[in-house]
């Protein structure tokens, strides 16, 4: 049995399934985070006071620029496989993967400063929200890199059988990563700049 | 192929689409029944699972309605296997009576209504209602319900640890949550239910746009399928802000933090040592964002079942089949901005009020014109009075207290008089119990010839229905009573410790015994139910002569549904068209040349 409009668009919705499920998935995503965002600005709100500076400005925004260039290389990776370049596919996707775990070591080193200054989420609601905000987004990354080592690992064979589908999917996971990539870029000025 | 039945498309030439029909694929006992990719053998899952955590949650409430009846006496018959910190000597603990009722509120809506309705009804009905060969994604489809599975496993298994289960109710309002043992196993719980209803919505929302047969356009899908469309986006859009709020509380509990704990705050007699700061109103909304849409999504596939039965039974098109399609769609975007009439007693203030029971008195509208148009598609019909039928008319009456019993909760001034009485317990109850259930219940009668091949009995089905019909009414119309003579609901000694309540504990007895009496009633439809899998009377494909397209699969149908591939040629009610030779017009049915 198959299943119609796994790789090929229906004609009158112009879309494949997998294109549609990952964009109703991300919409979900955005009323995720859209919850947390507005717990951030209630509590902010009722705060009588809220610390700043507390949070090192340059990490935050070389990580920013960490997840852009990921971005870029991601579509890279995907640009590169509708070209029909395996060998660039797999430099881009290896580079993606990469700048993902750039990100990751940086975050780890904003985090074990404030743990050995016994700033812990329970020591003030600010710290609170941004460990959880942080910690989830972390979290999406993490998924995200899972999914990128799958393609570059026994994933790939899909290319040889079916190479649309492959495409396909490449592209489902950079739609995905510009997502969790967007969200950084709100969560950036929210947590380190206002 | 089966000779007896209605060969779909009658002279019309069909292609074979492929040859599933035909050949048996050998998956073996595991990958057929239980880790399946079939949505039907996934719908059959959800819904059998769903039925038992119905009984598991119903039960809980018989055991409470002892302690309600008869305050401090020991439980019959089971009481002494609850042990000695929950019950001892059988007489049960006010811990335990809180335990009771946040898991009866809990495995009802969120393990027993819901995947009944959207992961069983959904499942099995929808990809065949719309002439697709399985769901968008099959593998997902079957991770939804074992993630499903282990949320449920989880809610279960939090009963035995020490302190027991939740028992902040099924709202879990902080602070009491956060500082109240079993509540970390229920947001875990959660957090896995949740996110098996976000991959069931993805599934349920690509299958219906993306996968829908040949000529069947949007106006040609029937209700049930629009019902569960809304149903959806609701669950896509409205869950994940309660996935947000368990994380948080998570965080409270787990990490020490204060999202939900006030600064100051004082625990019998002690402060908690909290950095404080926090807002317990917070949860409240996040909850109620979620749990307002949660409303409609537990009424929307009840209407939706109701719909194909009235239409199917009444022998008519269904009234008004456009302004029910709009009016479910408008219930969908308005369920989103009337979360706050939960709230009118939290003091959030009279602007916010004003606005909420607004948009609350508009939101009202379109539930009435669906009512409306399944009350109108009644007249004039020749009814046939089959068992699903008297469940789906049960609901429309059902559903009309339950809704209008709601108006005064909607409006701020009176619902200060019945916030948090029985009244509210009554109200909702109607929408859900008497309501919805039946609606399920009427499903289970009216698909279970497809998803078996055998027609459940109706007398045991009348007796089922009329006994439980009279028992529920008397389990939650005394309610309306107790709740407008001020009786408070969450009293474990049933309300007797204060005056005014005394002329209202007698009707504890007569809910008490009505609750143990549509527990009997439920007999019959269990025996009914695993008796006719065997020796139901066997049916062809089209039972209930019915019109819409999965009344033309094989019952029940095999891998991949389908023999021929469905092409939809008309509407889905064409009951009783003038000048035709039968009353009922297919679907499938080809045009006469």
């Amino acid at each position: 049995m198959n299943i119609p409009y796994t790789v090929e668009e229906r004609p009158d919705t112009g879309l494949p399934n997998g294109k549609l499920g990952i964009w109703l998935f991300l919409a979900s995503e955005v009323m995720l985070f859209g919850a947390l965002f507005s717990t951030y600005i209630i509590l902010r709100t009722g705060a009588l006071e809220w610390p700043h500076g507390e949070l090192n400005i340059w990490l935050g925004m070389a990580n920013t620029f960490i997840l852009i260039a990921s971005s870029v290389t991601m579509v890279m990776a995907w640009a590169s496989l509708k070209m029909h370049d395996w060998g660039k596919h797999r430099l881009y996707l290896i580079l993606t993967f990469l700048l993902a775990g750039v990100f990751l070591v940086n975050k780890y080193f904003e985090y074990s400063s404030h743990w050995t200054r016994g700033e812990l989420p329970s020591h003030s609601t600010f710290l609170a929200i941004y460990f959880t905000l942080t910690g989830l987004h972390g979290l999406h990354i993490i998924g995200g890199m899972i999914v990128m080592a799958y393609f570059l690992g026994p994933g790939a064979k899909l290319w040889q059988k079916n190479p649309d589908q492959f495409a396909n999917r490449i592209e489902y996971t950079g739609l995905y990563w510009h997502f969790v990539d967007l969200v950084w870029i709100f969560l950036f000025p929210v947590l380190y700049l206002l | 192929m089966d000779k007896t039945g209605i060969h779909p498309g009658g002279t019309h030439v069909h292609v074979h689409a492929d040859a599933h029909g035909e050949h048996h694929e050998d998956l073996g006992f595991w990958r057929k029944y239980v880790f399946s990719v079939d949505h039907k053998v996934i719908g059959i899952q959800y819904a059998f699972t769903g039925l038992l955590f119905l009984l598991f949650g119903f039960t809980l409430m018989m055991i409470m309605r002892w302690q309600l009846a008869y305050p401090g006496k020991p439980i019959p018959l089971i009481g002494l296997w609850f042990g000695q910190d929950r019950a001892p000597m059988g007489i049960m603990l006010p811990e335990f009576y809180n335990q009771l009722g946040a898991m009866h509120g809990t495995i009802m809506v969120f393990l027993g209504v819901v995947p009944l309705a959207v992961g069983g009804f959904g499942n099995f009905v929808m990809p065949l209602q719309i002439g697709a060969p399985d769901m968008a994604f099959p593998k997902l489809n079957m991770m939804s319900y074992w993630v499903y599975f282990c949320g449920g496993v989880t809610m279960l298994a939090s009963f035995f640890p020490k302190g027991g289960a939740a028992q902040s109710g099924w709202t879990s309002y902080p602070p009491l949550a956060v500082i109240s043992p079993g509540q970390t196993m229920w947001l875990i719980g959660m957090i896995f239910l949740i996110t098996s209803s976000l991959l069931g919505s993805v599934n349920f929302i690509v299958t219906i746009v993306q996968l829908r047969a040949k000529g069947l356009s949007y106006m040609r899908l029937p209700f049930f399928v629009w019902a569960q469309f809304v149903t959806a986006f609701l669950l896509l859009l409205a869950f994940p802000p309660l996935e947000a709020a368990g994380i948080l509380q998570l965080m409270d509990r787990i990490a020490g933090t204060s999202f939900f704990m006030p600064s100051g705050l004082v625990v019998s007699g002690k402060p908690v040592l909290v950095a404080g700061d926090g807002n317990p109103l917070l949860w409240q909304h996040l909850f109620w964002f979620l749990a307002h849409p949660e409303v409609y999504v537990l009424i929307l596939p009840a209407m939706g079942i109701v719909s194909e039965i009235i239409a199917n039974n009444t022998r008519k098109p269904l009234w008004g089949y456009k302004a029910l399609v709009y009016s479910a769609v408008f219930l969908g975007f308005m369920s989103f901005i009337v979360w706050a009439h939960h709230m009118f007693m939290t003091g959030m203030g009279t602007t916010m009020s004003a606005f909420f029971q607004t948009t609350t008195m508009i939101i009202s509208i379109p539930s009435v014109v669906i009512l409306t148009a399944l009350l109108l598609s009644l007249w004039g019909a020749s009814i046939r009075f089959t068992t699903p039928m008297l469940f789906a008319l049960a609901f429309l009456p059902m559903f009309g207290i339950g809704g209008l019993t709601g108006l005064p909760l909607g409006l701020a001034p009176s619902d200060i008089h019945l916030h948090d009485t029985y009244y509210v317990i009554g109200h909702f109850h109607y929408v859900v119990a008497p309501g919805t259930i039946f609606a399920l219940f009427a499903g289970i009668y009216h698909w279970f010839p497809k998803a078996t091949g055998r027609k459940m009995n109706e007398l045991l089905g009348k007796l089922h229905f009329w006994g439980s019909f009279i028992c529920i009414n008397l389990v939650f119309m005394p309610m309306f009573i107790q709740g407008l003579g001020g009786m408070n609901r969450r009293m474990y000694d049933g309300g007797a410790q204060y005056a005014h309540n005394a002329q209202l504990l007698k009707y504890n007895l007569v809910i008490g015994f009505a609750a143990w009496g549509l527990g009997l009633f439920q007999l019959p439809f269990i025996f009914n139910f695993f008796s006719s899998i065997k020796w139901g009377a066997l049916v062809d494909r089209n039972p209930w002569e019915a019109t819409t397209l999965e009344w033309s699969a094989p019952s029940p149908p095999g891998h991949g549904n389908f023999l021929t591939e469905p092409i939809v040629y008309r509407g889905p009610y064409e009951y009783s068209v003038p000048g035709s030779a039968r009353d009922f017009t297919p679907q499938f049915e080809p045009e006469k040349a």
